[in-house]
């Protein structure tokens, strides 16, 4: 019996898509039978993300309406053993679903996979509802910014109202120079606001916009940092004791230089 | 001269700690639902009580949500703290 996970934040643009389709591929890398599903109806965008775009025949709203069975919507990711995503439906809307429809789904999915994560749209609405309902694990995704900090804590507890506890969290575009002059809020900073548990960081990184230009899941790349960070999330999630990823290693040439002279950089 | 100083070098502090009195603020109100015009129903209230037995001054009357150490040790809280300046104390209890 497999286990479903629902990608979270409510503010949108924080990288709930990304995470959805970094975590799914490392988690298929790493042997396991995996489904992602797109539950932002109306507004797609996993299947550009995940470069599946061109496979679409059947989408999420042709199986719960039963137009197709289950198996003929699911698009199999030939790159990739083991990882299949059951896309969003375009040219509809959040309310044709509905949150015992989405239910159904994930346990018949849960039979046959490892893992069932659904990305989940932006907001608090019926597409959050809905992405929700399936789901017995959560994934709080934020960025280091107040308002994106604020509507986690928001999600958080609409989350645990909905018997969703212990959610943990990814911050994801950290800017490790920029915490290092005070310019950001550290995870110390965020994990202490919020009191949850932290599943991963994530650093900025310009190989996540090339890697979704292409297509291809920045966990393929070996030297994308941010790929880096996503397999550890996906070993963490399997169970593994990774420890969270030492972004001061990243330091450009100012730091480095500034140390080799035996100044305090922070 | 501290004050200059300390206005002088106050950007080097970074934006980091605004960052974060601003975000915990804005969350004791979201996490406590309360409104703008619920503090203002409450202040307009403990203005009626107080002035029974003391002159306050109404005008820099300020009450707000906020965090505090509790008593208990469970770590932070939230409380709600009046700042309520006399002006006379109305001695009619004697």
């Amino acid at each position: 019996m497999g286990e479903v996970i629902v990608i979270t934040s409510g503010k949108g643009g924080v990288g709930k898509t990304t995470t959805t389709a970094n975590i799914g591929t490392a988690l298929s890398l790493k042997g396991k039978k995996v489904v992602l599903i797109d539950t932002d109806i109306g507004l797609r965008n996993l299947d550009v993300v995940m470069g599946l775009e061109n496979r679409i025949v059947y989408d999420i709203v042709d199986v719960v309406e039963g137009y197709c069975r289950l198996k003929q919507a699911l698009i199999k990711d030939k790159r990739f053993d083991g990882l299949y995503l059951l896309p969003a439906a375009q040219t509809r809307d959040k309310n044709s679903i509905k949150p015992n429809q989405m239910q159904e789904l994930c346990n018949e999915l849960k039979e046959e996979y490892d893992f069932v994560i659904i990305d989940c749209p932006a907001g608090i609405e019926q597409g959050f509802k809905n992405a929700i309902a399936g789901a017995e694990k959560a994934i709080v995704v934020t960025t280091p910014e107040v308002s994106a900090v604020r509507d986690a804590d928001r999600i958080i507890g609409l989350l645990e109202a909905n018997e969703l506890r212990n959610p943990s969290i990814i911050v994801n575009r950290v800017r490790p120079d920029m915490v290092r002059r005070g310019d950001m809020m550290s995870i110390e900073d965020i994990i202490d606001i919020l009191a949850i548990d932290l599943l991963g960081v994530v650093p900025d990184d310009e190989k996540i916009v090339v890697s979704t230009n292409r297509g291809e899941p920045a966990v393929t790349d070996p030297k994308s940092l941010a790929g880096k960070a996503y397999i550890n999330i996906a070993s963490r999630i399997l169970g593994e004791n990774v420890p969270i990823m030492n972004l001061e290693s990243d330091e450009g040439f100012l730091p480095k230089l500034k140390k080799l002279f035996g100044l305090k950089t922070n | 001269m501290i004050l200059d100083l300390s206005k002088l070098f106050g950007r080097n502090k970074g934006s980091k700690t605004v960052a974060k009195e601003r975000l915990k603020l804005v969350l004791i109100h979201d996490r406590a639902n309360v409104s703008p015009q619920f503090l203002e129903m409450l202040k307009s209230e403990i203005i009626k009580v107080i002035n029974n037995y003391i002159e306050i001054d109404q005008e820099a009357l300020d009450i707000k949500l906020t965090r505090t150490q509790s008593d208990e040790g469970e770590g932070i809280v939230p409380a709600l703290v009046a700042n309520i300046p006399i002006k006379n104390i109305k001695n009619s209890g004697k």
